[in-house]
């Protein structure tokens, strides 16, 4: 039975400045069942970052522009919830992981008051202080740290302490839906593994679905159920994990990325990194995104966005695959 | 942390020791002796030489400064004006509390006022409530003190009459030399909130927060304030130690009987014992406010506070 948690249709995301026009996120659209994991995969200014903000409607004011697009979530249109009843969405029911848990946390305020804050925003069942005190010992042994250290500063922990800290923080409420923005990326190897086991038992305890944002397709192989594969703002392929990583046809990007990986068990002696750089996302190509990198560019790639091939659960966007170039 | 009060606390010995000797070296260097200073033109030079003998001044100078240390230190005393021949110790003691309240009232409005609007400017960035507080702050940042205060006595005082021009007698009288002097620190501290604040409201952790489902004001006021404090504390810090010393434009205007007039008239007389008594004071002071901002960091910022006590930090 699918039980669809999130779906997003035909999103469209802009950062206006006076300057320039920034097209973040060109049109996405993506579902996420209760209790599975979808991998966001893509190279750094693919706008991963920007669909999670846009998510939890904490685009910079002013700047970040929603300019199309629906956001279901439980039944609900988040874009269109008044800020009030979206703050009671936020870290109740959509809780978020940061890059870089270094700066994340205030530096000025105990974990334990952190962790707690979080509790006391949503207390709809009128805990006492003592309760909440109770669950933020809780959570806290939960990812593995001792709960006498809840008294301590953010500068008393490691890196990999404190990334802990943080997903405790965003488990604190037991969220229905958790966005962890390349939570691993600031940990060194032996705690990035840590980290995403924890993640991936906590998930499985607790039955959270969950949003892996990452750009390591190791990350992707160990946590996701599916996968979608942004590039200059789209979603250019998404499926199944086994329909990325085994599938037949594949998005000459995706193939591109995986040859970026180096391999212990194959013989290619060099990667086959993409060639060139994403396109500025203030001027992007008209056409097929990718084309100026891509290895099999034709003419109509230049001037005719590709649709969708779509095969089961399977989406490529390129003219590779699709038919006179329509859905 | 008593153990670190308590060594600032000796820290302060040597800087006032220092203080004192580069002061009393800078008066040595100055040309001209006190004698004639006091005489005045028109004297004959044994007058002015045998005054100079009962001062003490025909002494070489490194006598003359550690007999004013020896004296300072075991007896107390500090010496007597050499221009009025009064003891130059409790002249001080009554000036200090007034110099001291007028940088204390000046230092408090300044922060009442300035802070929160730097705050609301920063906070609603780009809007009216930030431009508005933000041109302003920039004028009265470059109005020179005495000339808004010549502006608050002709209003408060002279039109109005609510305010005595001068004096101190009341509590009145403390009134306009603090909105005169206030005013300018204020803005000093608006802009310096608003910088400060803006900075620290783009931090991830501010995002963390407004992720957590925190309401804008509980983000501002739990979140941001003690972050964006920091620097606004070293400000208010040198701030005061510029008031302390460097009202006497002010004193002058509003005829406070301050430190600060009296340095200066101590200055011009070449009267040794009233400069020396008069700037240990301001330093001994001035130890003690830098000593107190740094204590308000430590309540501020845990990480300076584990520094202080030397745990592990």
């Amino acid at each position: 039975m699918s039980d669809v948690l999130l779906q997003v249709r035909d999103l469209s995301v802009i950062y206006k400045t006076d300057l320039e026009t920034v097209h973040a996120v060109n049109g996405i659209s993506f579902s996420l069942e209760r209790g599975k994991t979808l991998g966001l995969v893509g190279e750094t200014g693919a706008g991963k970052t920007t669909t999670a903000l846009t998510l939890m409607r904490l685009l910079p004011e002013r700047i970040g522009i929603v300019e199309q697009g629906e956001i279901e979530f439980e039944g609900q249109e988040l874009l269109a919830l008044p800020e009030n009843e979206m703050r009671e969405i936020r870290g109740e029911k959509i809780a978020m992981i940061f890059q870089d848990p270094m700066t994340s946390l205030n530096p000025v305020l105990t974990v334990g008051e952190q962790i707690g804050e979080a509790l006391s925003l949503h207390n709809f069942s009128k805990k006492s202080k003592e309760e909440i005190e109770a669950r933020v010992d809780e959570v806290l042994t939960l990812v593995g740290i001792p709960a006498g250290r809840k008294k301590d500063y953010p500068h008393q922990f490691s890196g990999g302490m404190k990334q802990r800290v943080v997903i405790a923080m965003a488990l604190a409420c037991e969220p229905d839906l958790l966005i962890a923005d390349e939570p691993t990326t600031a940990l060194d190897v032996t705690i990035q593994a840590q980290v995403l086991l924890m993640m991936r038992d906590l998930r499985d305890r607790l039955g959270t679905s969950m949003i892996m944002i990452t750009h390591d397709l190791g990350v992707v192989a160990q946590t996701c159920d599916t996968v979608a594969v942004m590039y200059a703002g789209e979603i250019i392929e998404q499926g199944t994990l086994l329909d990325i990583f085994k599938g037949e046809r594949h998005h000459p990007y995706t193939t591109g990325l995986f040859g970026s990986i180096p391999s212990l068990r194959g013989h290619s002696k060099r990667l086959s990194p993409i060639a060139g750089l994403m396109p500025d996302p203030t001027n992007l190509p008209d056409g097929c995104r990718f084309w100026p990198r891509c290895p099999h560019c034709t003419e109509r790639c230049k001037t005719e966005h590709p649709g969708t091939y779509v095969d089961g659960t399977h989406q490529v966007c390129c003219h590779l695959f699709t038919e006179g170039g329509s859905k | 942390m008593y153990r670190y009060v308590i060594k600032r606390l000796l820290l302060m010995i040597p800087v006032v020791l220092g203080v004192s000797f580069v002061i009393f070296s800078i008066l040595a260097m100055v040309p001209g002796d006190p004698a004639s200073m006091i005489l005045g033109a028109g004297v004959t030079q044994e007058e002015v030489d045998q005054l100079n003998h009962e001062l003490g001044y025909d002494r070489p100078f490194l006598v003359r400064y550690f007999s004013y240390l020896y004296d300072a230190i075991f007896h107390f005393d500090f010496g007597t004006s050499y221009a009025t021949r009064q003891e130059v110790f409790p002249e001080v003691m009554a000036k200090a509390p007034i110099s001291f309240a007028i940088a204390m009232n000046a230092i408090i409005f300044a922060g009442v006022v300035g802070i929160p609007i730097g705050v609301l400017s920063a906070v609603k960035q780009y809007s009216l409530l930030d431009t508005i507080p933000t041109f302003i702050a920039l004028f009265l940042a470059a109005a020179p003190a005495f000339w808004v205060g010549m502006l608050l006595m002709i209003l408060f005082s002279l039109k109005l009459g609510w305010l005595p021009t001068g004096g101190v007698e009341t509590w009145k009288g403390y009134v306009l030399p603090m909105l005169a002097l206030g005013l300018m620190y204020a803005a000093q501290q608006l802009r310096f909130t608003r910088s400060s604040m803006l900075e620290t409201i783009r931090q991830d952790y501010i995002r963390t927060a407004r992720a957590k489902g925190a309401a804008e004001r509980t983000v501002i006021w739990k979140h941001a304030m003690k972050n964006a404090l920091m620097p606004v504390i070293t400000i208010i810090g040198v701030n005061f130690g510029g008031l302390l010393g460097g009202a006497i434009v002010t004193e002058t205007l509003f005829s406070i009987p301050g430190l600060g007039t009296y340095i200066v008239n101590g200055i011009k007389q070449k009267d040794v014992p009233v400069v020396m008594a008069g700037t240990m004071c301001l330093a001994v002071m001035f130890a003690g406010i830098m000593l107190c901002v740094d204590l308000l960091y430590a309540f501020v910022d845990p990480r300076i506070k584990a520094k202080y006590s030397g745990r592990r930090g």
